[in-house]
């Protein structure tokens, strides 16, 4: 249970980590070590070189700028949950990381790791596909952006290459008082999730929906966005949706199957979770008057 | 693989060592140190046997590096208490039966340390959530989360 011998950097500034990506073969970087560690301790993985990026200051923090909420990719769980700019303005995303491990795991784990390793239940890749957030990625070429959209490649697999690191994530925030919902199904408090559903809303004066976003996680290899019954949701009273045809969308997702849980389970899962998160949002959702 | 000196603070006392870059903080701790009061049961993340306090979070030391303590503040059971005077906490184990065996006790009590010095006055479902990631496989979490309210009442009677 101990990891095979690798040689450790650890570099303080972003252009030091940018040269050590270059400049060496078959390296990892290490961020919170919540996933990676027991990797290394297992042998499934053993990269020659770890790039600890611990002692980077510039890659941590919580910014709000014109353009978005800024998070650095090496900003931990814990202190995202506990920011005051997080809560007030993305509360989806403090709701939603509330679920993610125990204490001791937020501690150390970071929500760019969670964004790179991209398990198909972390709940902070779901809740960025539901923000259409931004992928601020570094590599040799500069700086660029990778939309959500784009970033999901599949089964633990993001659009980063081989020498280029993640940032910061950006997210635009909802207006506010818009409504938003979490749901997820795990075996206990703080595992990775089964399968999980996620709802954003925003209303007009009357109540009606003017923009949604729906979201299943668990289900798929990737977080799924069910566009069509986003669509369908507008214009619809917040009192008064029909929320079957939601429920039926996220019911016919080409569902995972593993040793313990069926497809079959796992589809009608995420139709719960998806009613669930749907309701919420309603009830989240504030009458402007 | 080259060895890397680190400078850490342990249970109070300003230390110094050589680590291998592979070798994890619970390893440097039992190993190194001779310091086994802090189990390691899956070393993996699951069970949070090896729980021990790092810059007043509490954090898995089977997924830190020892090379990663440099300049921090390192808290382990030893530095709680000892036999012949158990820290309020450990009592409270004690009096509330929260231990059998003893394999995950290392474990819940730095977390509870940790837990209870950020959230002094936590409901039962709070401690039950805040050990959620330590697993005790025989007592079983009633005596355990009874201690972690005995404490936090006790130090509301105080203020
Ligand atoms: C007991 C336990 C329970 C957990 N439960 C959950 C859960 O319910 N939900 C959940 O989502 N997660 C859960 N996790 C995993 C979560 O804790 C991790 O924090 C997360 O998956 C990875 O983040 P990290 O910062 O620890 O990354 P690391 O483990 O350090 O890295 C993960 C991967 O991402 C890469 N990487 C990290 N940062 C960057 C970067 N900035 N640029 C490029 N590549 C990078 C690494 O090279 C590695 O491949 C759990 C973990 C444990 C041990
Ligand atoms: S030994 Fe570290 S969590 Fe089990
Ligand atoms: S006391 Fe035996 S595992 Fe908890």
């Amino acid at each position: 249970m101990k990891a095979s011998p690798f040689q450790y950097h650890r570099p303080q500034t972003r252009e030091e980590l940018g040269a050590l990506l270059t400049r060496l073969d078959n390296a990892k970087i290490l961020a919170g070590g919540q996933s990676l560690m027991p990797m290394m301790n297992l042998r499934v993985i053993a990269p020659d070189h770890l790039i600890d990026i611990n002692r980077i200051p510039e890659l941590a923090g919580i910014r709000e700028t014109a353009a978005g909420i800024e998070i650095g990719a090496m900003t931990r769980q814990t202190d995202v949950l506990s920011s005051e700019t997080v809560r007030s303005r993305l509360p989806l995303l403090a709701r939603a990381l509330e679920h993610v491990g125990h204490i001791q795991t937020r501690a150390r784990g970071t929500i760019g790791g969670s964004c790179c390793h991209l398990d198909p239940s972390a709940e902070q890749p779901a809740v960025s596909a539901a923000f259409d957030a931004e992928f601020i990625v570094s590599g040799p070429n500069g700086r660029h952006v990778i939309p959500a959209s784009a970033w999901f490649e599949g089964l633990l697999q993001s659009a980063l290459g081989e020498q280029e690191y993640l940032e910061a994530l950006r997210f635009k925030p909802w207006a506010n008082g818009h409504g938003y919902g979490f749901a997820e199904y795990a075996r206990r408090h703080g595992d990775f999730a089964v399968a999980g559903g996620i709802a954003l809303l925003e209303g007009d004066r009357d109540g009606r929906i003017t923009r949604a976003a729906l979201l299943s996680f668990g289900v798929e290899s990737s977080p799924r966005r069910l566009t069509e019954a986003e669509g369908a949701l507008l214009g619809q009273h917040v009192d008064n949706l029909d929320i079957e045809p939601v429920i039926e969308a996220a019911r016919s997702l080409e569902a995972m199957e593993d040793a313990h849980v069926t497809a079959g389970y796992r589809r009608h899962l995420a139709g719960v979770l998806i009613g669930r998160a749907l309701k919420e949002a309603c009830a989240t959702l504030e009458r402007q008057s | 693989m080259t060895e890397r000196s680190v400078s850490f603070t342990l249970n109070g006392e300003q230390r110094e060592a050589k680590v291998d870059p592979r070798t994890h903080l619970g390893d440097f701790l039992r190993h190194s140190l001779g310091l086994t009061g802090t189990h390691l049961g899956c070393e993996h993340g699951v069970c949070g046997a090896c729980t021990v306090i790092v810059d007043g979070a509490p954090v898995r030391s089977c997924l830190m590096l020892a090379v990663q303590i440099e300049g921090s503040v390192v808290e382990t059971v030893e530095g709680l208490g000892n036999p012949d005077s158990l820290s309020t906490l450990q009592q409270a184990f004690v009096t509330n039966h929260g231990l059998q065996c003893g394999f995950c006790t290392p474990g819940m009590l730095m977390t509870l340390e940790a837990y209870l010095r950020s959230t002094p006055m936590p409901t039962e479902r709070d401690v039950r959530i805040a050990i959620s990631g330590n697993i005790c496989r025989c007592t079983g979490y009633e005596g355990i989360v009874q201690a972690a309210l005995d404490v936090a009442a006790t130090r509301a009677d105080r203020t």
